[in-house]
Order: C-alpha cells, then structure tokens, then sequence
C-alpha cells in the first residue's frame, strides 16, 4: 500500500474546505505540524514523499532540498526504514557534543499489527455475514490501516524536520548521509546483546537520575524548569493515555452505528408494513452520521491523542537534557573536590586543573544551551497546543454542525411522510 | 401512546432543563413530574382531533341488544367473566367474542389526545361493523402514570411500591383521576389473569415486565446508583406494560385491570414468584408445550396465516439483531461518558502544571467543556437505552406474545381435529352396536354422538373465532408497532439533535479560548 504523505512543513491548513463525510480527505490535510514554526527554510528542506508498506516493514522515501555546499546536489531522494531512523536519533544521544541540545524524540515503530490481525479476523469471518455488511467492515477496516499508516509517515517525518530545522543538529555528518547516502546504511536492529547492554544502561540512568536531582540547583531558572518538567511529563503522560481511551469508546460507538444501520437495512428492505421506507431512511441517517462519528474520533485522535502523545515524547527529551546538565555540574563539582584534594597533596595539579577546567567548560557549554532549548521548547509547545486545540475545536464545531444538519433534514422527511 | 414513555426527555427542546440536570439532579425524578403535569395539555392544535370534533358534537351511544345465544358461548369459551358491571358497553360486533365486550368508540365522551400521540380521527356516525372492520378507531382517552417508587418495609420483606396514576373521562370509571399504590408482583398478577382470560382465544396480551430472578431483593434493598437505575428502568417498563395494556380495547374492558387501577386494596398475588410452586409449575407447562407444539401437524388452509407466522418469524430475527447492536452502543457510550470525564480531570491537571498563563487557562477551559460533554454523552445512553433499545426489547417480547396466539390457535385446531376423530370412533362404535344388537348400549352410543357432534360443532367454531381474532389482533398490532416505532424513533432522532446542538454551544463557547492562547 502506498500513500503520499504530501503535506509540507508549516504549510496553513485549510480545514474549512471539505464538504462531503469523506473519512480520508481529513487525514490527507491533518495530520501535520505537530510542530509548528519550525522555519521552512531554504537551505535545508526535508519531507517524505512517498511511503510504502511490505509485509512487515515500512519503507520511506526520503527527499531533501537544499542549497548546502555539503551535498552533491540540490535535490536527491533516498529510502530509508525505520530502523535507520533509530539509528539516526541514538547516534545523536549518544554524542557528546549534542549533550546541551533537546534531541528531537524518535519516532515511534510502525505498527499495523492490531490493524492487520482485524482484516484477518474479518477475512475469515467474511461467510458469516452479508455482502453488504462485509463490504461495509472491509472498508472501514482499510481505511484504518491508512490512518495508521499516515501517521506513521508523518511522525518519520516530523523526526526529521525538527532534525533539519535545528541550527546545530542539521550540520551533523550522520544526518547528511541519512540523507544523501542512497544505499542501505546497513543499520541491523539491536541484537539480544545491545538491547540488554541498553537495558542496564537505562536502568543506571535512572538511578543515577534520582541521585543527580537531588542537587538542588542554584539557578532558579534550572530549578524551576526541572520541577515544572516533572510534573508536566507525568500529566501529559496521563492526559494521553485518557484521550487515547477517549478517541477509542468514540470510535467503538461509531463502529456500532454502522451495525444498526446495516440492521436497519434489512428491517427495511424485509417488513410487511409501510413501515419500509421509514427504517430505510433511517438507517441512510445512521450510515452517514456514523461516518461524521467517525472523523470526529479521528480528528480528536490527531489533534488531541497525537499532540499529547508528542509532547510526552518531547517533554522527555527534555527531561532528558536536563540530567545531562545536572550529571555534568555533578561532574563538575567532583573536578573541583579532586583539584582541592590534588592542591592539597600536591600530587598531579596539573592533570586535576585540566579535568575542572574541561568539566566547568562542558557544564557551561550545556547550561548555555539547555537554557535556550527549553525556552524554544516553551515556544513551540504553546504554539502547537494553541494550533492543534483551535483546530480541534473547530473541527468538532463542523462535525456536529454536519451531523445536525443531517439529522434535521432525515427528521424533516420523515415528519413529511407521516 | 410514546408520550408516556418517556423518562429522560432530554429537556423536550428547553435548554433549561439541560442547565438544570448539569447540577447532577437526579435524572427521573424531574422527568417524573414533567409526566404528571404536562402530557395531558389538550393541545391538539396540530391533530386530526380538530376534525373529529367538527364532525361530531360528541358521542353517539347506539343501543344494541345482548344476543342470548352468545351468553352461553361466553360462558363456556372463559374462565372467568363478570357481567354484572353496570358499565358494561354493548358489545360491536356481530360476531361471539369471549369474556368482556369491547368498548365501542361512541362511547368516548370528549376525544382528548394526548400531546404526542398520532391516532387517527375517529368517525362516529359509521356502522359498528365498519368501525370494527377497520380496526381504526383507536382513541383512548386514558392516560397512566407510574411514578414515586418508594420502598416499603424492611429487611427480607422490603419492597417497591409505585404509584399507578390513571387520569381518564371513560365513563366506566367512577372517577377521573386517581392513583393506587401497587408492587411489582401486582402488575405480574394482573398480567397472569388477563393471560389466562384472553391469550388462547387469539388476543395479543402485552406481556409484563421481565423478572430478575432472585436479585430483585438484594437490588430494593440497596441505595446505591445501580439499584437506582435498576428501579428505574422497571418503572419505565411498568408505565410501558400499562400504556399498552388499556389500549387494547377488549383488555381495557376488563374489570380485573380496572380493579388493578382503582381499587385500593388488591390481594397480593403470590404465585407470581418465579421459585413459588406455581412458578415451577408454569415453567413445566412452558416446556410441555413447546414439545406438544413440535408434534402437531396442522392442516393450514389458510395461507395467511403461514404468511404471517414467517414474517414474525423474520421480523424477530431482524429486532433481535438490532437490539445486540444498540445495546452494545449503549454500552460504548456509557464507556465514553466515563472516559470523557476521566480524561477532563485529566486535562484539568495538565492545565495547573503548565506554567505559560494563557495556555493553562485553555486547558482548563478544555476540562471545563469535556465534562460537560461527558454529561452529555451520559444523557445520549440514557436516551438509547429508555427509548430505542427498550422499544426493542419490548417488541422482542410482544412478538413472542403474537407467536403464543398463533400456538394457541393449533392447539385448538388440535382439539377439534381429536373431538372429529373421537366422534368418528364413537359412530364407529355406535354402528358396531347396531349389528350386535344390543338396545341400551345403543342409546348410549346415540347419547355420546350427539355429545361429540357438539363437541366437533363447538370446535370448529372455536377455531374459526380464534382464526378471526387473529386476523383482527395482528391487524391492530401491525397499526400500533408502525405508529410506535415511527414515534419512538423520531424522539430518539430528536435527542440526538439535542446532543448536536449542545455540543456545538459548547465548542463554541471554547473557540475563542483557545485562539486566546497568545
């Protein structure tokens, strides 16, 4: 399955446009800019153009613009998978120089499982049920797999154009042959043994982590961001997962129309009365708000599920930058301990004055920067919310606007009738 | 006849009503007495009752004669039947009708409608006959109410009681108004008589309210929200059962459902109870008949009624199909209410941790709305069950009444197919006598032919009463499930309009909230 993933970065979206209850056209528009104001800029521009779906992996297209002198040309595509971009995001942790920088979090893996095994189920219970209603389900569960799978493209894509936009990020050498590198980048997936070296490196950097905030800062801008961030993370944490559930009982609800329509159906087409043609108009009304039903839980799920979800993964980016700060002022402060102890003994001053002076250098370093990044971080979480909450509230606006009309017009007909 | 039913009316288009169950007013309670007071408004500005009145000053009383003849088929046809009631109306049609006569539409004093009810006009000066034919007259100037459940005594012995309101102008009632405290097992008592009286004579008898077997107890007892909507769920099906009940105009003449509505003392009607001996013993009957009913093997000459047994047949497949749907939406939006307000406390917090001003104050702005949504969503469950999946299942079970009928129509057919065989026998019997003769058995034989003849003449005019009945019934049910459905479900549209509406003040009032986010 393919799917183009067309929308460009910052570009306005005109929601206003869509007339007929077409569950796709929404997430052709939609599901962009999470992100917003990153600055579309013309030396580096990055999206992906085209995505297609194998069996049990995803391939990316990946397309870039630019005007750099780094790149052999201007324009130039590659594909990458998944796993590349993982690799892309760790090699970015896991450089030191990045340390004072909000890494933009990675994307999540792509999963169509659930998707999948539902248009199984549905292909083995496809005797059971009528043509109409198979047809109904069939649809239905396609159109699924195509949100899940837009989305997808475009969380790979967010990824990479905060990547791009990032004054210190975009300059760095793995990026450049992530993009421009037009063979497989030979990037496995983390084997048994890495997955559980990361496990245990984890499970130190928690501990650590606890050790680490119990340093009370003496900056108070530091200090109040490390509590705010907290806190925030774990109501952000608990907002998704409850608006998750939400958009979910929406959709189930909506699901149910469409089986009390099709029920409808055959009450109509079946009755020995006149009451025929009432349980057919009916049953029309139900089709049709069940898809308006549906695009709500859809918008609600973009504009409301994703954006939190987002913000969980960036607010733990954060998070993340801020441990790195306090574990290179912990370091600091033992350089100083050690120069004292060294001075003191007079016993390697020089190699303990070194150490403190490359210790207070990178702690500065990264103060400087953390300190803009989460302004910036600050910037771009209300404007993404402001954006994403308007355009939610707007959405839901047209939908129960469309959802009453059509309700009028069906109670108008059959008032008129009898 | 949906006028009555309607527990959460959804503020009936008054927004204030919303504002008013927001407080987290108890639902019923309110709806209860918008029942009592209002349904009755004789507003029939928009009806055909207009034109009634225009062509009648009034009703009609035409005498007819009580044929005598038809007194001893009463008396043999039914179990039980007074026909002492000084009210009792002359009967409509020419042909037996067992137990009480039916009430003849000229009879009504002041054709009042109810509200929202969509009957058609009743024209006085037709013939009996026609009016019967028709089957059309149906205006039934009386209303009931069940209300106030209340609980009476304590412990073990505890109970429900509810109040039956019944407003009327018939005449046969000695007043216009009144109210009788009644309990659950009255209404299956009353059932069960008027079952006995009418069912195996071919009326469609509206079937009582389900029981819980052995939970009813332990649910009265408690005080909680589940037993509260439990109570509630089983005054609404009462009213339901009631409403449908005095419609029926042969029912409505029946002096065991006038007792139930007037009288204020009414003998507790104990074998009712699902584990009481008589309720074993209708549980066996149950069984042997749904045996008896797969052994025999009518001759049906007329194809009508196989007609209809199929279409029953499909339309309770259909109604059953649907009702699993709207149950589980029911169920899903039950979940959405409670999800919707989790995540607003959940919104809620997020706001009072973010520390930009603006955005905190859209955040909680949000809670703000997603909770009222909720309500929302909880008022749409409310209404998808009262009024769409308990038409449902209230058809469900009517349908099973309509099947009982057509069963107890082959098993009289049976009885006059034995009583012919039997005579057959017994001529055999007779003429077996003649060759041997033998004077005194032979008079017995003749005796016992004779006894037989009018046992098979007796059977067959049993059947073709019951055939006609039938006929007569399900034309009336056909009229009344049209009209029901098409009421109920408007109402049920009209709720879902409601809930639009609503959600689009609210968004609305959101908007610019959010777009103050600076």
């Amino acid at each position: 399955m393919r799917a183009c993933a067309g929308p460009r970065l910052g570009a306005a979206m005109m929601e206003g446009l869509d007339d007929g209850p077409d569950f796709l056209s929404e997430e052709d528009r939609g599901l962009k800019a999470i992100n917003v104001d990153l600055q579309s800029d013309a030396a580096l521009q990055v999206d992906i153009s085209d995505a297609l779906s194998e069996r049990d992996k995803v391939k990316f297209t990946v397309h870039t613009k630019s005007s750099l002198p780094n790149f052999k040309q201007n324009e130039f595509s590659v594909v990458r998978q998944h796993e590349e971009f993982i690799w892309l995001h760790d090699s970015f942790v896991e450089n030191e120089d990045y340390a004072g920088y909000i890494i933009p979090p990675a994307p999540p893996r792509p999963d169509f499982d659930a998707s999948r095994e539902k248009l199984q189920k549905l292909g083995e219970g496809e005797g059971s049920m009528t043509k109409e209603e198979f047809t109904k389900m069939k649809q239905e569960l396609e159109a699924e797999y195509l949100a899940i799978f837009k989305k997808t493209v475009a969380m790979h894509e967010v990824f990479l154009c905060r990547v791009a936009a990032h004054p210190i990020l975009r300059r760095d050498l793995n990026f450049h042959v992530f993009l421009e590198y037009n063979q497989d980048l030979s990037v496995r997936g983390k084997n048994k043994k890495e997955k559980l070296e990361d496990f245990f490196k984890n499970m130190v950097k928690s501990a650590d982590g606890v050790i680490v905030s119990g340093v009370k800062d003496v900056d108070d801008f530091f200090e109040h961001e490390r509590t705010f961030l907290l806190e925030y993370h774990n109501r952000v944490k608990d907002a998704s997962a409850k608006s998750d559930r939400m958009t979910r009982s929406h959709k189930s609800a909506a699901d149910d129309y469409n089986r009390i329509g099709s029920s409808l159906y055959a009450l109509g087409t079946q009755d020995s009365t006149d009451i025929c043609k009432f349980f057919l108009k009916v049953s029309e009304l139900f089709d049709k708000t069940r898809k308006i039903e549906a695009r709500v839980s859809a918008d609600e799920d973009l504009k409301l599920s994703d954006l939190l979800k987002y913000y969980l993964r960036e607010s733990q980016a954060a998070k993340d930058l801020l441990y790195r700060r306090s574990r290179s002022l912990v370091d600091y402060e033992n350089a100083n301990k050690a120069l004292d102890k060294a001075r003191a003994k007079n016993k390697d001053v020089l190699q303990a004055e070194t150490s403190q002076q490359l210790c207070c250098q990178k702690f500065e370093k990264i103060s400087e920067s953390a300190k803009q990044e989460l302004i910036d971080f600050k910037t771009r979480r209300v404007a993404a919310f402001r954006k994403n909450l308007v355009e939610l509230a707007e959405l839901e606006l047209k939908h129960a606007k469309g959802n009453l009309q059509l309700l009028q017009n069906c109670l108008a007909v059959l008032n008129g009738d009898t | 006849m949906a006028a009555e039913r309607e527990p959460p009316p959804l503020g009936d288009g008054k927004p204030t009503d919303f504002e008013d169950l927001e407080d987290g007013e108890d639902l019923f309670t309110s709806t209860v007495s918008t029942l009592e007071s209002s349904p009755s408004s004789p507003e029939p500005a928009s009806l055909p009752a207009e034109d009634i009145s225009a062509n009648s000053n009034g009703p009609k009383p035409t005498e007819v004669v009580l044929d005598d003849d038809r007194e001893d088929l009463f008396a043999e046809a039914t179990e039980e039947v007074s026909l002492d009631s000084p009210e009792r109306e002359p009967i409509l049609s020419s042909e037996p009708s067992p137990a009480v006569t039916p009430v003849t539409p000229t009879t009504l004093i002041a054709p009042r409608i109810e509200s929202k009810s969509m009957s058609a006009p009743v024209i006085f000066d037709r013939s009996r006959e026609e009016i019967e034919e028709e089957a059309n007259g149906d205006i039934f100037d009386i209303e009931i109410g069940v209300s106030d459940p209340e609980k009476v005594g304590d412990g073990m012995n505890a109970y429900m009681a509810y109040r039956v309101t019944t407003k009327t102008s018939l005449s046969m009632f000695s007043k216009s108004e009144f109210s009788v405290k009644r309990r659950f097992s009255d209404f299956l008592g009353l059932h069960s008589k008027l079952a006995s009286k009418y069912l195996h004579v071919g009326y469609i008898v509206p079937p009582a309210p389900e029981k819980s077997i052995g939970m009813t107890k332990v649910k009265v007892g408690k005080e909680d929200s589940s037993s509260t909507e439990f109570v509630e769920k089983r005054r609404a099906a009462l009213e339901r059962y009631l409403q449908r009940t005095v419609k029926h105009p042969t029912l409505l003449q029946d002096p065991d459902l006038r007792q139930f509505l007037e009288s204020s003392e009414l003998p507790r009607a104990v074998n009712t109870q699902a584990l009481s001996g008589a309720g074993i013993l209708r549980m066996v009957n149950k069984a042997a008949d749904a045996v008896n009913k797969m052994t025999i093997k009518m001759n049906e000459s007329d194809a009508w009624f196989e007609e209809k047994q199929q279409q029953f047949e499909n339309l309770d497949q259909q109604l059953r199909k649907l009702h699993v749907s709207v149950e589980a939406l029911v169920c899903h939006r039950k979940e959405l209410s409670a999800n919707t307000a989790a995540f607003a406390k959940s919104a809620a917090m997020l706001g009072n941790s973010e520390d930009h001003t603006a955005l905190s104050r859209a955040l909680s702005q949000l809670a703000e709305v997603e909770e009222k949504i909720d309500q929302l969503h909880q008022e749409q469950a409310f209404a998808d069950f009262y009024m769409f999946s308990e038409l449902l299942s209230d058809y469900i079970r009517l349908i099973a009444a309509v099947k009982g009928v057509f069963d107890h129509r082959m098993k009289c057919w049976q009885k006059w197919e034995d009583a012919q065989i039997t005579l057959l026998k017994k001529r055999e019997a007779e003429a077996k006598m003649m060759v041997a003769n033998k004077p005194d058995k032979i008079q017995q034989a003749k005796n016992e032919i004779r006894e037989w003849e009018a046992k098979v003449q007796q059977g067959e005019r049993d059947f073709e009463q019951i055939s006609k009945t039938i006929r007569k019934e399900v034309g009336r049910f056909e009229k009344e499930r049209v009209k029901d459905f098409k009421t109920v479900i408007i109402k049920y549209l009209e709720s879902l309009v409601q809930t639009q509406q609503q959600l689009i003040k609210y968004w609305e009032a959101f908007l610019p909230e959010a777009k103050a986010i600076a």
